[in-house]
């Protein structure tokens, strides 16, 4: 989806110098550098806080197991004491089963609900945690990474993978733990019950544990595929739905079906490769634990016969060996469930391992005080160039200073380097080399917030957030009134619009504003611009899409509400120029030119080529 | 900052929601069912066990007949490899039938969604979208996998353990059987209260879908205002909302469980102390106690078991319903249309009134009766102030909306009587959010051709574009862009999509403010290229500039949701005061605002 997200990132890489794209680009294949353990090292980290509470949650779960298992014992002490103890007329025996049987119902009633709500606590805070940490790191990694990563492939991370921890959590953890304590507890009854008996049903894990292992790394691999095709279908889902117009203009359907129905295909395939592996090893854990129980069975029985056995316990140890290896399938299940959420765990690991190229300072500075009472502030490119990682310079080096409260406007044709000069003194890129001050501080020491009051930038493309029209406007200050959002509104001439929605500024744009021209939604764009009162203004292409009314409201806008304000212009129509103090002409990532309008305008160089060439097209 | 679309019907049952997934299991039924069968007999083959112990404790144990014991243990060895093998044969039965249902309901949710009017898509945030074409239907492959079969086995299992234990003792049996009322009644109870809370848990996946794909999205104004504290904060809120939501259907299934735990536990306990008296007082054998307790522990499972996979039964079926909510609605069709033939050739809108059809009918229409008439050949400017329609205009001709009255017809013929596959072959449109999709750029050209276009037109196509640009990229044409390959500049993207509506040399051109994010000398240029094409097309072009408005014959005024004036640019620029303010900014002032 290139629409109104993705737009112009390398807009001025230009057509001559796109990123090179490496061979291997980790990006292309859906698998970032995962650092060895990360995967542990997450989960751990997830894990850690609530120690306490997983603590907790393990001995509720070891009593109500303890409350289960003492079914058979119970049994044998029936069959062995109390039913003789009642033939001599001792009722006591028989009645302390009846009342042991009870407590351990109720105990087991009690702590299973115990039990199931702690663990929920746990695996909703670490969802709760995980969601988070994706979300916010997601937001903290800068634009050149968003421009590679894809925002479906995001998307699918905080979903999918998500989901697939939460399964892991939800029924996976109640697994393991119950199967590893019921198998420690039974294997420790069957020891206590027979020594030989018990040891017989302890070899018998050798094998299981096996298959487990052999299990395990099949199921990876499977599941890593998976976690890539599911990604995959997700990427696609979300780009036809956010271009269904053009989608239905073209008539792309069945194009789009037909390349839909490779990717799902192929996520088919893997969620059936999956399901085949979990088939596998039901059989042969199935199989080993079954053989295990006939050996027991005939080994028991043989040593009844001869008298060296109660009957009492072989009937306890039959009991509890149909228990030892009912947690089985349960195990595979929650080897399932594992092995998916440490695929989906690896890849958000990858991606929280991505560190910011825009990073916040650690030890942030401030803005000095505004000197003399307007609003404006110097920004300074000192020996400033740029290129991205990947090579190919964009910007060679120059040196520019712009003088608080002046306007200027950057010219040049498309891949001239100028939305690049943009983001860099909105710090969307940070330069190879040198600094961008503002009122001699380098942007890079600058914390976010007090970055925004310093600079803000308004782009071409106007993305409207889910919500009221007020709402989308406070983007630009949270804790903006009512009035102070109407007011930025009226200021650029968005009021009289907004005011006639169904519900005024409390209108709902749904979904990106399909009911909101792009004309209006550029609006709303300036109105939260003009809400965020930054020193700096950068309006990148930001007028494009209104008519010439709106450009000059927009324009006056400037003139009144921003003035003293420093403000960086970039546009292909000239009008934007005639409110400019400055012009700077960019060419191939260099400024040719520099001067104030009527002076270029008077000359004889590209500036004033290009304004003619615009005064004709104005006819 | 989202909206939940919850339709919460009272009275829902999940047996009906269910059902609706027949149509797509049907196709798979013969596996399914014979899984089920084979679960059956599986489950049968674990409670023939406990009758095999109880024959060898009762009989060569007790006659200490070490042949009859061997006999024993391989007739148990016997059944526990049929048990392995039947539960292994019902998971491969079902493996890739069960994936393939998930899928190919996936592919009909596509499809339909992509032949559902773009109304609905203004309506629906497509996280909700997506998160009914992932998570629920995760939901309903599993149900399919698991609740369904095991509600079916147990229930067997269970009717047939019942029936041991009551051939072996009918006392004890009635005793096991005691809590089975109260059991129902309190999963009854509990399961109606878990749909309507696992319904609204969905519903807030759902949202917490929409926030992340809008910050995703919308990371440029994020970034650029320093908000990215603000969206964590919005985002935590949403997620700590679903942290309640899950918590309460935990708070829930953790009450079902104790129940179905806590009562046949009783019972057991129960039918131990009274079977115990029996043994002591010579009415019944140990072995067949053994043999009893042993069947009812094995039904343990099955009976726990109950509880979750309700739950999960409910949870599915929710799940279904948000997924026919989406396949419910009415995709596009091609209605057969009957209606005189206009008297004109060429482009023709008669009294057109639109409006949004989830507006208040009471609200003022956005076009309200637009007639005006494109001769054959001719280009025809739209003018009109922000807001005013224009694009809305221009998104009925290819139907994208349909009118709620009035009629747009081409060359005589009513666009509402075309098949839209041939009404939008005979339109193209260029819209003013240039999209491009992931393939290569010259495939993103040739959307807009039939499948003969070939390299000739693609030269042709950008060349009149002014979009040589593309040469110079990394392969050329065959450079992938879109989502998963190279981003290309606001400019670049537009060129890209005027390329692509007149690659394919339609008849009838829509452009939607097609030049906006050009340079004044590559517009200039694109503009005598595109001189060219208009000459021979019937074309409808939206126009902010008067360097755009230049390209027209003609210009059409849109104001107050009707045409207000037609003329050449000249004509409306000197008799026409609105169209003069808005081509010049001047003349009428702010004061008329």
């Amino acid at each position: 989806m290139t629409a109104p997200a993705t737009s112009s990132p390398t807009t001025d890489g230009g057509p001559g110098q796109p990123p090179p794209k490496a061979v291997e680009d980790p990006f292309d294949k859906d698998v970032l550098p995962t650092p060895p353990g990360a995967t542990g090292l997450l989960l751990r980290s997830l894990l850690a806080p609530l120690r306490g509470r997983v603590a907790l949650t393990t001995l509720l779960l070891l009593l109500q197991q303890a409350a289960v298992q003492a079914g058979p014992l119970l049994v044998a002490y029936a069959i062995d004491r109390a039913v003789p103890a009642w033939r001599s007329d001792d009722h006591g025996p028989l009645v302390a089963v009846g009342v042991g049987y009870l407590l351990c119902a109720l105990a087991s009633g009690a702590l299973q609900y115990a039990f199931l709500m702690a663990s929920a606590r746990v695996s909703q805070d670490v969802l709760l945690d995980l969601r988070g940490r994706i979300f916010r790191h997601a937001q903290a990694l800068s634009l050149d990474f968003h421009e590679r990563y894809t925002s479906g492939r995001l998307i699918s991370r905080s979903t999918s993978d998500v989901e697939a921890l939460r399964e892991l959590l939800n029924e996976g953890l109640q697994e393991l733990v119950s199967v590893v304590l019921s198998f420690l507890f039974i294997s420790a009854m069957l020891l206590w019950l027979d020594l030989g008996l018990g040891a017989v049903a302890v070899a018998s894990f050798v094998p299981l544990y096996l298959l487990v292992r052999v299990y395990q790394r099949r199921a990876g691999r499977v599941f890593t595929a998976r976690s890539t095709a599911i990604a995959a279908v997700i990427v696609k889902f979300v780009e036809t739905m956010n271009g269904i117009r053009p989608v239905r203009a073209f008539r792309r359907e069945a194009v789009n079906e037909a390349g839909f129905r490779v990717l799902n295909h192929r996520h088919e395939r893997r969620n059936g490769d999956a399901l085949l592996e979990m088939a596998r090893y039901v059989v042969g854990s199935r199989l080993v634990a079954n053989a295990a129980v006939a050996l027991i069975v005939l080994w028991g029985a043989t040593r009844v016969a001869d008298g060296s056995l109660e009957l009492g316990v072989l009937a306890a140890a039959v009991l509890y060996l149909r228990r030892l290896y009912d947690p089985i399938d349960r195990l595979g299940m929650f080897l399932n469930s594992y092995q998916s959420a440490a695929a989906s765990l690896e890849k958000i690991a990858g991606l929280l391992a991505q560190t910011p190229s825009v990073p916040e300072p650690s030890a942030p500075r401030e803005l000095p005080a505004l000197q003399g009472g307007l609003p404006g502030r110097e920004v300074v490119f000192d020996g400033v160039s740029f290129g991205y990682r990947t090579g190919g310079e964009v910007l060679p080096r120059f040196d520019l200073v712009l003088p608080a409260g002046q306007t200027v406007a950057v010219v040049g044709s498309t891949g001239a380097g100028k939305s690049t000069l943009a983001k860099l003194l909105a710090r969307f890129y940070d330069p190879s080399r040198g600094r961008v001050l503002l009122d001699g501080v380098d942007l890079r020491e600058l914390a976010v917030p007090e970055l925004r009051r310093g600079v803000v930038m308004v782009t071409q493309e106007a993305f409207l957030f889910s919500g009221t029209v007020a709402e989308n406007i406070a983007i630009g200050r949270p804790d903006a009134s009512r009035e102070d959002v109407e007011r930025a509104a009226k200021a650029i001439g968005a009021h009289e619009f907004v005011s006639a929605l169904p519900d005024g500024y409390d209108t709902d744009v749904r979904k990106r504003g399909g009911r909101i021209s792009a004309g209006q939604r550029q609006l709303v764009a300036f109105a939260r611009a003009l809400l965020a009162d930054p020193a700096v203004l950068i309006l990148d292409e930001a007028t494009s899409s209104l008519d010439v009314p709106g450009e000059r409201a927009v324009q006056a806008a400037m003139a009144t509400v921003l003035k003293g304000r420093t403000a960086v212009v970039i546009a292909h129509r000239l009008s934007t120029v005639e409110i400019a103090d400055r012009v700077l002409v960019m060419e191939h990532g260099r400024i040719v030119e520099d001067g104030a309008p009527a002076e270029l305008v008077a000359g004889a160089g590209r500036f004033a080529d290009l304004h003619r060439a615009w005064r004709d097209s104005l006819a | 900052m989202a909206e939940t679309y919850a339709t919460a019907a009272p009275d829902r049952s999940a047996v009906r929601s269910l059902l609706r997934l027949w149509p797509y299991v049907r196709p798979v039924r013969l596996r399914l069912f014979t899984a089920a069968f084979v679960a059956v007999l599986a489950s049968c083959a674990g409670l023939v066990i406990p009758l095999v112990l109880k024959w060898m404790v009762d009989g060569p144990v007790a006659d200490r007949d070490t042949g009859g014991v061997w006999l024993g243990a391989l007739f148990l060895l016997l059944l526990g490899l049929a048990e392995a093998l039947l539960f292994g044969m019902r998971r491969w039965l079902v493996a890739r039938p069960l994936a393939h249902v998930e899928a190919e309901m996936r592919a009909e949710l596509y499809g339909r969604l992509q032949r559902l009017p773009v109304a609905f898509h203004d309506r629906w945030a497509s996280g909700q979208l997506l998160s009914r074409a992932t998570a629920d239907l995760g939901l309903v492959r599993m149900f399919l996998a698991f609740p369904l079969t095991f509600l079916l086995v147990n229930s067997v299992t269970i009717v047939f353990g019942v029936v041991i234990m009551l051939l072996q003792d009918w006392r004890l049996g009635l005793v096991i059987l005691g809590p089975a009322v109260p059991v129902v009644v309190m999963c009854v109870y509990f399961e109606n209260r878990y749909a309507v809370v696992a319904r609204r848990a969905q519903d807030q996946v759902g949202d917490l879908t929409t926030v992340v794909e809008e910050s995703v999205l919308g990371i440029r104004i994020i970034k650029g205002f320093g908000r990215h504290r603000t969206q964590a904060r919005a985002f935590r809120e949403l997620s700590s909302t679903l942290r309640g939501t899950e918590l309460s259907k935990a708070r829930l299934l953790a009450t079902i469980w104790a129940v179905i735990v806590t009562l046949p536990e009783l019972a057991i306990g129960a039918a131990l102390v009274l079977g115990a008296v029996q043994v002591a007082d010579g009415e019944l054998s140990a072995g067949t106690l053994v043999a009893f307790l042993s069947t009812a522990l094995a039904l343990r499972w099955p009976v726990d078991s109950i509880g979750f996979l309700l739950a999960m039964s409910q949870e599915a079926a929710t799940a279904t319903e948000r997924y026919f909510e989406v396949m419910d609605e009415e995709p596009e069709r091609d209605a057969v249309v009957r209606s005189a033939p206009a008297p004109d050739a060429g482009l023709r809108f008669d009294g057109v009134v639109f409006r949004y059809p989830d507006a208040d009918p009471g609200s003022p229409p956005v076009l309200d009766g637009v007639d005006l008439h494109v001769r054959p050949g001719e280009s025809m400017a739209l003018v009109g102030a922000t807001g005013s329609g224009k694009t809305t205009l221009t998104a009925l001709v290819p139907r994208l909306h349909e009118v709620t009255a009035g009629r747009i017809s081409l060359d005589g013929v009513d666009v509402a009587a075309l098949p839209r596959e041939e009404l939008r072959a005979r339109v193209a449109v260029a819209f003013e959010e240039p999209t491009l999709f992931s393939a290569s750029v010259g495939e993103n050209v040739l959307m807009g051709a039939d499948d003969r276009a070939g390299d000739a037109e693609l030269e042709r196509a950008l060349a009149v574009a002014q979009a040589e640009f593309v040469h110079a990229l990394p392969q050329g044409a065959d450079t992938q862009v879109g989502e998963q390959g190279l981003s290309l500049s606001g400019g670049q993207r537009q060129r890209l999509a005027l390329a692509r509506a007149v690659v394919g040399r339609p008849p009838f051109l829509v452009l939607d403010d097609p030049l906006s994010a050009l340079d004044v000398h590559t517009e200039a240029a694109v503009e005598a290229a595109l001189r060219q094409v208009l000459a021979g097309t019937t074309a409808l072009i939206v126009a902010h500039r008067p360097s755009t408005v230049l390209l027209a014959d003609r210009v059409a005024l849109l104001s107050g949701g009707r045409i207000a004036a037609v003329g050449t640019h000249h004509e409306l620029l000197r008799d026409n005061p609105d169209y003069a303010h808005l081509m010049s900014g001047t003349g009428r002032q702010e004061d008329d605002r």
